[in-house]
């Protein structure tokens, strides 16, 4: 494993070097003028004042942000600077987002093509209130958001090589491929069920109080199609929110790579690392931004990937009609598929795919609530001083190269830096993809992280949903995020307490 | 097209220009009226709302009847009490967007598709272990035990509170729609199975007969019918009172007439061009996919439509005729528009009528040739053709109404690349 991550962090370090820090991140930001460049630079520069508000703080998605009354739909609503023809589009993506597909043949010929193996016939069914995803609340919960993945860690010499040359960003498992389907169509057996168990340890904090953190243990049952690879590796996934996920991909690539510290070179133990997706040798690769890992450099890959792998629905970027069936399971290719030579060439063919990334590309991060509080503010200091802030990057200003005119050169406070981190142990899934080591993760966004129980009904937090609310949430960091963590659980309560009062806050 | 205006809870461009004083259209003698033009809208809201809650009470007491006397007759005569309360309620739809409390609440009364499976018996056809809803086929008339999210939840009493509160969007997916007029649809007409062929649902009478019952469990099927109707009607109180003098409603459009103004123009917009034009027909096109429609039980779809835009050409010309013939009607958004551009109003004027002929021809088709289901079908061009000159009509309208936000002076200047930053007075001090 060691030897993959190393090989990336020098390709990473060729980068970075050619391109190093800030300066470059200024010579990099090719959208704007000099004169935009100082304003940019001034706006994005972190506060040091914690009396009161930043200005237009509230709008935590710029002009995108939703003002809407704060309910259960609150990640539901649309950018709220589309124009009346992109509230359409937006629209037509939630029609088809919400739509259920069905096996081929069927009477709707424009539906047909799911699977031969699934997790979902729709994709709001996972992205429930286009909000997060959660567990299973207990063995009778059928309601899951959430999947594994599965791959092996390379056997051959061949794969080795594609491994470490960036061509591929993993070995799917043989018989069952990127991901574990738990269902499917009926002429077919559904791949196996996922299994947690959770096991306690306690954490106590400054104070006396003791945290309990859930341990999961993951394993799959009912296997349909033979045993798993002995080197399998599993890695668990809930559904993560939809909202600001545009935005994110309107951050100026240079900024990313300024926040990039892959060898720590500022001695703070954080060393952030971008997740390139692509062959290491391509002038073309990308920067991933999207899903627990970022191993989609953008939404409409993301979409594709997910139509493909989740519902088992073709689409010109993922040319996959039997979806992430493999040769190892008898039946599977000689399904029907839903391709209509008529209406084109994929089970998804133009625009569904382009509709269903746009909506997802225009779901507004909310307004933030009580942003003047002296509670919020006493946390949000705390958030700053603690170095939560350092990988949960607070603001940007987006390109104004950006591919949708709305999100172009907006002011936007996601608190991430799209950069893969080591988590340490206890939140490894061991399980590498791409850039990203069994230990990382991508710092996942925060903003309308305080609106989750509202939206999705409960506080089920990381990318498996083990922890139970904040606290929790928190207490999980390690490897890089260790020093804060600890930080916090030294704090006092009233401290703790004003910490996360900003977090739901946003 | 965004609005730079002061107020929130809109659907357009809040952003950073929420701070910054706004260019209000300029002169007093405009500002009286407008204010007019806003009363004039609140008005016509109030007995929209108040002629939609008249035709709920009256859809309760034909349900009553059909419950005290089960018979074809009763049963249609509840029917043709449903469609006569879609043609006010769908009149409202125009106020939707653009008022925040009417789109936040009007997911309790209009929301749609359904999965019927949650709430009665289907056919076989429907399929009985659907995932992507778990709660698919839990047939809440024939449960009195339910499990959502793994918690067992007691049925055995199916009030309004019930529908409300546990049953309604259960397990976070919308399609568990539980209230509203599509529920009571589908309980008076039943499972549409005709695909794109033509006819409605055809519940028979005796599912409601206590001494006759079919379909089984009619004692909870008549308390879901009378439970999710009397939940109807308190919803509409509940929003005809914020329409009625100094109600939330009425206030937020008056008190400052601009914001009033620009509710109007919202909600003609976005219910043309996007919901309408949009979701609840291009879709349907594009899919040719027979539950791509608004009122599939009953095969009404047309006359939603047809309502729907009858409704955005009232909010225009600030007239609206009530069942009962009368007329509300008083200063209009086109009298303010021809003040400002005579031209203007008379182009926008024609094509809100082109689009009403336009959905009249649907209307027409669908009470005489083939119902809405039909037309959207694939293979069929006449009838595409039908469906695609009313969404034609609504996008080229509401290209008109942008062109009214920009004349009455509510449209920012489109700088490129616009919004947040571009307003350096407002960030950069």
């Amino acid at each position: 494993m060691n030897k993959y991550r190393d090989l990336v962090l020098s390709a990473c370090l060729l980068s970075f070097f050619a391109a190093p820090g800030i300066q470059a991140a200024e010579m990099g930001r090719d959208d704007l003028n000099s004169k935009d460049k100082k304003r940019v630079a001034e706006i994005v520069k972190p506060t040091a004042d914690f009396t009161k508000a930043e200005s237009f703080e509230l709008m935590q998605g710029g002009g995108a942000t939703s003002t809407q009354s704060v309910s259960r739909d609150s990640f539901s609503h649309f950018s709220a600077n589309l124009d009346f023809k992109g509230e359409q589009d937006f629209k037509l993506g939630n029609g088809l987002f919400r739509k259920l597909w069905v096996s081929s043949p069927s009477s709707t010929a424009a539906s047909d093509g799911l699977g031969p193996l699934f997790n979902a016939r729709s994709c709001q069914r996972c992205h429930l209130k286009d909000g997060r995803g959660h567990p299973p609340k207990d063995k009778l919960d059928s309601a899951v958001s959430m999947f594994l993945r599965v791959s092996i860690e390379p056997q051959t010499a061949e794969d080795i090589a594609a491994i470490e040359s960036g061509e591929k960003a993993l070995i799917p498992e043989p018989t069952y491929g990127g991901q574990l389907q738990d269902l499917a169509i009926k002429e077919m057996q559904p791949e196996g069920q996922m299994n947690i168990d959770y096991s306690e340890k306690e954490v106590v904090l400054k104070g006396g109080e003791i945290v309990k953190l859930r341990v999961p243990t993951y394993s799959v049952t009912k296997l349909n199609y033979g045993p798993l690879h002995e080197k399998a590796l599993l890695s668990p996934r809930v559904a993560p929110p939809m909202i600001g996920l545009g935005l994110l991909e309107a951050i100026h690539p240079a900024d990313i790579l300024a926040n990039e510290d892959v060898a720590d070179a500022d001695g703070d133990g954080i060393s952030g690392k971008i997740s390139w997706i692509g062959p290491k040798a391509s002038p073309d690769r990308e920067i991933g931004r999207f899903g627990w890992k970022a191993s989609a450099p953008s939404v409409i890959v993301q979409s594709a990937n997910a139509f493909a792998g989740d519902i088992g629905i073709s689409s010109e970027l993922a040319d996959r009609p039997y979806g992430d069936c493999t040769a190892a399971q008898t039946g599977c290719f000689d399904q029907k598929t839903g391709i209509q030579k008529r209406l084109g060439d994929y089970e998804a063919p133009s625009p569904v795919l382009e509709l269903v990334a746009f909506y997802a590309s225009n779901l507004a991060p909310p307004a933030r609530r009580d942003v003047d509080a002296a509670e919020v503010l006493k946390g949000k200091k705390l958030f700053y001083e603690n170095g939560c802030a350092d990988c949960h990057r607070p603001k940007y200003v987006t390109s104004r190269n950006a591919a949708q005119k709305e999100h172009r050169f907006q002011l936007i406070w996601p608190y991430t830096d799209m950069l893969l981190h080591d988590m340490g142990e206890g939140l490894a899934d061991h399980r590498p993809v791409g850039s990203a080591n069994g230990y990382e993760w991508k710092t996942p966004p925060l903003w309308g992280i305080g609106l989750t129980e509202t939206v999705n009904g409960h506080t089920f937090f990381l990318h498996d949903g083990r922890a139970r609310n904040l606290t929790e949430a928190i207490l999980w960091h390690g490897g890089e995020g260790e020093a804060s963590m600890q930080k916090f659980k030294e704090m006092d309560a009233s401290e703790r307490q004003a910490l996360i009062a900003f977090l739901e806050s946003l | 097209m965004k609005f730079s205006t002061k107020m929130t809870g809109t659907v357009f461009g809040l952003s950073l220009f929420a701070a910054i004083p706004l260019a209000t259209p300029a002169v007093s003698a405009e500002k009286v009226d407008a204010a007019a033009v806003t009363k004039t809208y609140a008005d016509i809201a109030e007995a929209i709302f108040t002629d939609s809650l008249n035709s709920a009470e009256a859809l309760k007491a034909s349900i009553n009847a059909l419950i005290d006397n089960p018979s074809e007759a009763t049963l249609a005569a509840a029917k043709s009490a449903w469609i006569s309360a879609r043609a006010p309620y769908q009149q409202s739809e125009a106020y939707r967007f653009g008022n925040a409390i009417v789109d936040d609440w009007e997911g309790k009364v209009n929301a749609w598709p359904l999965d019927e499976g949650l709430i009665d018996y289907v056919d076989g056809s429907y399929g009985d272990s659907s995932d992507e809803n778990a709660l698919y086929t839990v047939n809440v008339i024939a449960n009195k035990t339910l499990t959502v999210s793994g918690q067992k939840v007691d049925a055995s009493n199916i009030t309004p509170g019930f529908l409300a509160e546990t049953l309604h969007e259960a397990e976070e997916v919308e399609a568990n729609v539980a209230t509203g007029y599509h529920a009571i649809e589908f309980l008076l007409w039943g499972q549409d199975l005709n695909g794109t062929d033509a006819g409605a649902g055809n519940r028979p009478y005796t599912d409601f007969d206590l001494k006759n019952c079919t379909g089984g469990n009619c004692d909870r099927r008549i308390s879901y019918l009378q439970a999710a109707t009397d939940l109807l009607i308190a919803d509409l109180k509940e929003m005809q009172a914020n329409w009625q003098a100094g109600g939330e409603a009425r206030k937020s459009v008056t008190t400052d007439p601009a914001k009033g103004i620009v509710a109007m123009l919202t909600g003609m917009g976005s219910l043309s061009y996007g919901e309408l034009a949009g979701e609840r027909m291009k879709l349907g096109l594009l899919l040719k996919d027979p539950e791509e429609e608004h009122d599939c039980f009953s095969d009404n779809t047309h006359n939603s439509h047809y309502f729907d835009q009858i409704g955005i050409r009232n909010v225009y010309t600030g007239h609206y005729k009530r069942p009962d013939g009368s007329i509300v009607s008083g200063a209009s958004l086109a009298d303010l528009v021809k003040a400002k551009d005579a031209a203007l109003n008379s182009e926008l004027s024609a094509k809100l009528d082109a689009t009403v002929q336009a959905m009249a021809v649907m209307k027409a088709r669908a009470e005489s040739i083939e119902a809405y289901d039909q037309m959207i079908g694939e293979n069929n061009e006449a009838g595409n053709a039908v469906v695609q000159a009313a969404i034609d009509g609504l996008i080229a309208q509401t290209r008109v109404i942008e062109r009214v936000v920009t004349t009455l002076g509510y449209g920012t200047i489109e700088i490129e690349g616009s919004d947040s930053l571009d307003n350096t007075s407002a960030v950069f001090k």
